[in-house]
This record gives C-alpha cells, structure tokens and sequence, in this order.
C-alpha cells in the first residue's frame, strides 16, 4: 500500500520512522512539512528524508507543496498529520477534502477537521467508497475507535465519560501530590514539555472538549460542536480544594462527558474517590464506556507522544490495507 | 414529625404494598423509600429504609401495624436526611456571603448544609471551601444543587461537584 505523508512534526516522524523500521507493507511515495515536499511513486527512502529534514529544518524540494502531494501524488492512503487549527481546521480539511474526491483513503491525527468537518468529510468519503479514519485525535495511544467500531460493534453506547487532556491531568496530579499551586504545576508542566507556551487550549478544556465533539459525533453522530459543550477548565483551581477532597479520600480531575439521555456534554474539574478508575497519574489519558450489553469499559493509556500516537496511526493504516487495499 | 425507619420484609410480591399501607392508614406521607435488595440470593428478605411524615402521636400506631403485616422494624431514628453530597467550592466566598450561600440551602425546608470545611491561604486570595449537604431524596438533592450552582454563579465561585455514578 502506498502513503503519502502531509507533517512532518513530532507524530510525522514517529509515523515515518516506524513505517521505515517495521515491515507493515507500506512505503511512502510523498512526504511534505511546511515548506517543502518531496514525492517517489516507487517509495521514499524515509531514513534519508528524516536526515534531510534533521540537518537542514526541511524534508524535500521548496518547490513542491502538500497541495502537490495531495492533488497529484500517487497514493492509496493520505496520513495527515499537521498541526491542529481548532478555528478553521484548514488547510487540512482542504487536503482531506481533495483525497477523499481522488478516491483515496484518509487517517488523521488532526483534531480539527474531525471536529468541524466531520459530517461532510464522513459522507464524502462513503460516496467515494473510501475510508476516512482518525483513531488518533482522541486519547492518542488508546484505541477507542477501533473498540467502538470492532469489539463494541452491536452495543448501544449510553454514556462516555472520562480523562482526555494529559496536560491538565499531569498538572492537577502534581497539585495533589505536592501541594503545588496552579501556577508552579503549569510551570513544571512546560519544563517537561507537556504544555505549550501559550496552555489556554489545554488549561481551559478546549482540547478535551473537542476530543468529546468528535467522540460524540463519531458514536451518536448528532453534529455537536465545540459551542454546544459546557466547559469549565482548572486555570482556578487552588491547592486548598486539592487538599479539602483529599481529605475524603478523594483527588480532582478534569472529565469530560457525554451522557445523550441527561443532554450532558460537558467538560469539567470533578470530585472523585481515589481508587476510581479514571483516576490516573501524570499524562495519561482514560475513558469509560458505558453501553447496554457489555456494561462498562474502561480504557487507560498514554494519551500523547510521538511514537504513541504513531501507534494509533498505523493502526488505521493497516485497518485499511486489510479491508481495501490488496496490493502492497 | 419526621422518621425514618429500617424494615425488614420478605422479598416476594406485594409485601412492600403492603407494608407501607398502614402509613397511610395511620395518615402519613412516605417522603422516600430506599430499597436495599440483598445482594445474597440465598437471603430471601427485603431491607428498605423509608422516610415518612406522621401526625404527632401516632408512630406507636404505625409500628404496632407493621409488625402486625410481619414487617421487622430494624431501626426507627429521626435522620431523615440520607443523602448526602459533597462539593467544593473556590472564590471570595467570605466577601460574597458565605451565611447567605448557607442559608440559601437551609432554608429549603428540603436539605441543609451539615458540613462546612474551609481554607483561606490569605486576605484578598480566593479561599476554598469543602460543603457538604443532605437531603430527603435524590429529587431534593438535585433541587439543592441547582441552587447551589445558581449561587455560584451569581457570586462567581467556581463549584465543583462530585462524579457520580452516571448507570442509573
């Protein structure tokens, strides 16, 4: 099967890497970041195309764009994995869009087309007979699509609900343990790399929020948006009312939650009991799915990461080239 | 007055009809019934608490009746409250009324604050507070809670409230 690579960040290289590693049966015939590109309907050489972009900040040939890769390149699959724009989702909705017509499949990691193009990119991609998979803008590592789609199929799902952001986890974890403020966790929280110079996104439960948009869209397929969810972040959190549910044995946490039959779609900081489930620590990520027959599934991993949310990725990689594509 | 009470009944159909008619014979209103089925199945008998208001002077009658459908009393007390929920809440909850945000509470007839926790690092600095409320019933309760966050936000303090167990 033949991919063509659009970003070439942190989950770009863990991608390439491990595709260039692990025999899978898929070689790359384009990859481009954001200044250049470079294109093999043969197959790349991904080692040489990570040196070049190691030693000289751009992968490919200045003169040939995504746009190119993704209007010309030869490709079964398209792996878009630039950053996320949560305003527009462009220009990867565009990309996403222009495969979909080509008849090629598409996975992505890039929350924001999933979060605001998700009806129109699904409905496009069933006409075309292709599929349209993003196993990774949710709980990066854990594979929640996959067990909805697979090993849920045939259940109704009536609840959703958990840990999505692995930045406010780390944060409200370290406030816990050490009684730090919200301040100093934040700052520890950058030191390591988990959040960015500018934490609104993450601190405010955007990300999780729209983590929960596709979520609910991708179960209930109600056409939620990002508006529609009710959010309260953890910015005012104080190590005081860390301690006070301490106290009873219980820690705070930023859950997110869908519950279609109590019209909740929520993201907010919760009291709960230390052994429950969903508490974890640092950056990880867990879910729990509430559902008619199996009951209660609860799902906890590495919600980020590069090579972690490469696995989510080859995971619908290879989903596609089991069901679709024969060749290789 | 107010009473709860704990009764034990066989678990078989009807017996709880039954055992709560002389309530009503007697001119009480049940406020809540809280089953507690056993979780062994070998144990063939109901446990259910109830909270009921009685015309002064008649729970003699009203127990004197119960035993008399072979319904044991395990335990009859005034707690009548039996939920109970906690919540945080973070602010200048001192400036902003801190009796008040109580009293709207307890003023309810329905549910009252039983427990007040609170922190304050320093003058001028938002302070915390742990809050914890009980209630006749899960209806009362979150009727306290809607006032509880409509306080909140009146008096812009974040509240945080506890994940409950959303399978119901």
């Amino acid at each position: 099967m033949k991919a063509a690579l659009i970003g070439l960040g942190s989950v770009g290289k863990g991608v390439a890497g491990i595709l260039a590693k692990k025999d899978l049966g898929i070689s790359i015939t384009g990859i481009a970041d954001s200044k250049s590109g470079i294109m093999d309907s043969m197959g790349l050489d991904i080692l040489k195309v990570l040196d070049t972009k190691k030693n000289h900040g751009y992968c490919g040939d200045r003169n040939i764009s995504s746009e190119d890769i993704v209007r010309k390149g030869d490709y079964d699959v398209l792996i878009e994995v630039s950053p996320t724009n949560a305003d527009s989702g462009e220009p990867a909705i565009g990309y996403i869009r222009t495969a979909l017509s080509r008849k090629k499949h598409v996975v992505t990691s890039n929350k924001g087309p999933v979060a605001l193009a998700y009806k129109e990119l699904f409905t496009l991609a069933q006409k075309n007979g292709v599929s349209f998979r993003y196993e990774a803008t949710v709980a990066g590592a854990i594979p929640i699509m996959h067990t909805l789609e697979q090993g849920l199929a045939g259940n109704d799902i009536l609840a959703v609900y958990g840990v999505l952001n692995g930045t406010c986890n780390f944060i409200l974890t370290r406030m816990a343990a050490e009684g730090l403020t919200y301040e100093q966790a934040l700052m520890e929280a950058r030191e390591m790399g988990y959040a960015e110079a500018d934490p609104t996104y993450d601190v405010q439960g955007i990300d999780a929020a729209i983590k929960l948009v596709i979520l609910a869209n991708t179960i209930w397929g109600d056409g939620v948006s990002l508006s529609d969810v009710d959010r309260t972040g953890i910015d005012l959190l104080t190590p005081e009312a860390l301690r006070l549910a301490e106290d009873e044995n219980c820690t705070i946490r930023l859950i997110a939650e869908a519950i279609p039959r109590k019209r909740i779609l929520r993201v907010s900081p919760r009291i709960i009991e230390k052994d429950h489930p969903l508490v974890v620590d640092g950056t990880l990520n867990a879910l729990t799915l509430e559902t008619d027959m199996a009951k209660d599934i609860t799902l906890i991993g590495r919600g980020a990461g590069s090579i972690e949310t490469a696995s989510a990725i080859i995971g619908d990689l290879l989903y596609i080239k089991n069901h679709y594509v024969q060749r290789s | 007055m107010q009473v709860s009470m704990k009764l034990e009944m066989k678990d078989s159909p009807g017996q709880l009809v039954a055992a709560l008619k002389p309530i009503s014979d007697v001119g009480g209103n049940i406020i809540a019934v809280i089953h507690q089925h056993d979780p062994d199945p070998d144990h063939d008998n109901l446990d259910v608490q109830i909270v009921l208001e009685l015309p002064e002077g008649r729970l003699e009658t009203l127990v004197a009746l119960l035993k008399k459908q072979g319904v044991h009393i395990q335990r009859i007390g005034e707690e009548r409250l039996l939920y109970k929920r906690t919540v945080i809440m973070i602010g200048h909850l001192m400036h902003t009324g801190l009796s008040d945000t109580v009293d709207q509470i307890d003023s309810t007839g329905f549910a009252e604050v039983c427990e007040l926790s609170m922190s304050m690092p320093a003058v001028n600095e938002r302070s915390s507070s742990r809050i914890t409320i009980k209630a006749a019933s899960k209806g009362d309760m979150e009727s306290a809670l809607v006032i509880l966050r409509r306080v909140a936000r009146e008096k812009s303090l974040l509240m945080i409230e506890p994940l409950e167990a959303i399978a119901e």
